[in-house]
């Protein structure tokens, strides 16, 4: 069936759409809600066994022939990008129940967060670019108003940011469209590569690369790109910071992922330029992680560390360090999502993020405690969890390639990391225990259940690197070799 | 005709650019249509100016203009509308609850509300 690789956008769109229609009955939306997160997690599985078997599956919408229409392209890294977007959108959708209270749920709140999943979905899977800029604005739509929604001064305060620097770059892409659609004539993203092989080494093309890599390091919080973010992401509840944290700047991620290895392979300077940026991408993370004693700031500083990390596997462009980057990149979502839902609970039960102001809580929470514990080692990159593998390739083939600097700052990072996460867990589980206010109303219990969930999925993840591996390493595949990806979509 | 709109489409951005960095939120969002102008000439521009038909078949001419362009600029200019009018509905809530339209004064402590 050559439909299936839309439905991962379009079971979460006909979700928002009916969910409009019941925003009084909170028990119904729940329902609708969960029901299609789970079909999607489905779904997404089926879409990407299709495409580990039968190679990349591409969809002409409304039969128009590929350069002419929109292509949906749904190579083995997309795949795997969906997939784990309708996991952590399960996870954070469950959390929700519990957490995101009745008036904001009264106000369209399901619905926006299923027109979230529409954007990145569909960022992930389309074959076009301007489509890809619509599908950023889908998204972004739904995150100015989820981060608004509740209208606390805070929120309000930092929407205002936060749109303002979406909308400069907003305009900024679309700038970029038309100076490439004046070089080469095309949209679609098979076609675009095409014709930018043929113009060859054209300066003009090498700016346009540049202009991309600030609109996408804009979304991703590239280094001096990232000022934005901290305030931002500090604003929401706890699942909508979750939702953020793993997959919005990862869109932007997976954006100069896919331009840089289809549109500009070729190209020395700006791929020499994405290694400088993503080191000192890391170098800024690291200081804004033991910088501050906010356990929200904290995670939010470790989201552009690996911002950093994964880049720069990308740009040392070789089959091992790519894997290294996909391997991480899908690490990084499903832990991030984790923490910052566990993170949520820490703040509910003490009433606070800072933390000097809290202690002792092994004691009463003990589940909690330790699946924080795992989680801060599985981001850390201790050996049988998650992280390990991804850095270790990385490291390896940065060693290989001779960037000795850039290889030794992510061996280092990892240490800093480790320090920042395991402040939280001494500052916040250890010591003596303090009076925290209405933690009896806090159904830790049952907050707990999603982030465990995620956490086993990156403990599993870590454990079965060797069943995971061809997998991982198809997606390297075809970001190693844009022809791939170009006969599958123009079929020639 | 390329050279001259490429003229006017700069003074856009210079002009936005210079808004966007101003104390006053109105300005900014003011910035920000200048700014969503300019970028929707570009494409109008960059997709070329050669003299043609409108793109209506029913013209029976010989050459039309490029529709593609035409049709991402729509696209384009309903996104920045409704960008637009959600931004200027967060400026009104935000002058009635936090009192300023300055952009110095929405800074705050992190975390004290």
């Amino acid at each position: 069936m050559s439909n299936l690789l839309i439905m991962p956008i379009l079971i979460p769109l006909f979700t928002g759409i009916i969910l409009i229609f019941f925003a009084n009955s909170i028990k119904v939306q729940r329902y609708i809600s969960g029901f299609s997160a789970l079909l999607a997690i489905a779904v997404s599985a089926v879409l990407a066994t299709q495409v580990y078997n039968d190679g990349i599956q591409t969809m002409n919408v409304s039969n128009w022939e590929a350069p002419f229409g929109i292509t949906l392209v749904s190579d083995m890294l997309s795949a795997l990008l969906v997939l784990t977007t309708s996991v952590i959108a399960a996870a954070c959708l469950f959390y929700s129940f519990r957490s995101i209270g009745e008036d904001r749920e009264k106000f369209y709140y399901y619905s926006i967060f299923n027109f979230l999943i529409v954007g990145v979905n569909g960022a992930f899977t389309t074959g076009d670019i301007f489509n890809l800029f619509v599908f950023f604005e889908v998204m972004l739509m739904a995150s100015y108003v989820l981060l608004v929604l509740g209208g606390t001064k805070i929120q309000l305060r930092e929407s205002i940011k936060y749109i303002l620097v979406n909308v400069i770059s907003s305009a900024l892409f679309v700038i970029s469209v038309a100076f490439l659609y004046s070089v080469v004539g095309t949209l679609n993203m098979a076609h675009i590569s095409v014709r930018i092989a043929e113009a060859g080494n054209h300066g003009i093309l090498t700016v346009i690369a540049v202009l991309f890599l600030i609109v996408f390091g804009l979304k991703g919080a590239i280094f001096p790109l990232y000022f934005w973010l901290p305030g931002s992401y500090y604003a929401p509840p706890a699942p909508v910071m979750a939702l953020f944290g793993a997959l919005l700047t990862k869109v932007g991620v997976y954006s100069i992922i896919r331009t840089y290895t289809l549109f500009f392979p070729h190209d020395i300077f700006t791929h020499d330029l994405l290694q400088v940026l993503s080191i000192l991408t890391i170098v800024a993370g690291v200081i804004g992680a033991i910088a501050f004693n906010d356990i929200k700031k904290i995670i939010i500083y470790n989201i552009i560390i690996a911002v950093g990390v994964i880049l720069f596997g990308v740009s040392i462009m070789t089959k091992e360090s790519m894997t290294g980057s996909v391997f991480y990149l899908i690490h990084d979502m499903v832990i991030k999502a984790a923490l910052f839902l566990i993170i949520g609970i820490i703040a509910k039960l003490a009433g606070t993020a800072d933390l000097r102001k809290m202690g002792g809580l092994i004691n009463k929470y003990p589940g909690l405690g330790w699946t924080f514990f795992i989680a801060a080692l599985a981001l850390a990159g201790i050996p049988p969890l998650s992280g390990f593998v991804g850095k270790l390739l990385i490291v390896r083939s940065g060693f290989e390639s001779a960037s000795f600097w850039g290889s030794g700052i992510v061996l280092m990072s990892s240490l800093f990391v480790l320090f920042s996460v395991m402040k939280i867990f001494m500052g916040a589980f250890w010591g003596s225990e303090r009076a925290f206010k209405d933690e009896e109303k806090v159904p830790v219990k049952g907050l707990l259940a999603a982030p465990a969930i995620l956490t086993a999925i990156a403990v599993l993840y870590g454990l079965g690197t060797e069943a995971i591996y061809p997998v991982i390493s198809l997606a390297a595949e075809t970001l190693t070799n844009p022809d791939i990806y170009i006969n599958a979509v123009l079929k020639e | 005709m390329e050279i001259l709109m490429s003229f006017l489409i700069g003074i856009l951005f210079m002009t936005a650019t210079y808004l966007m960095l101003s104390k006053s939120l109105l300005r900014i969002i003011i910035g920000t249509g200048l700014l969503s102008h300019g970028a929707h000439l570009l494409i109008l521009t960059m997709g070329g100016l050669k003299r043609g038909a409108a793109p209506l078949l029913g013209e029976h001419a010989k050459s039309y203009v490029d529709p593609l362009p035409q049709a991402l600029i729509l696209t384009a200019i309903v996104i920045s509308f409704g960008v637009t009018s959600f931004f200027l509905v967060l400026a009104y809530r935000a002058y009635q609850e936090l009192g300023t339209d300055n952009m110095d004064r929405l800074r705050g402590k992190e975390g004290h509300e």
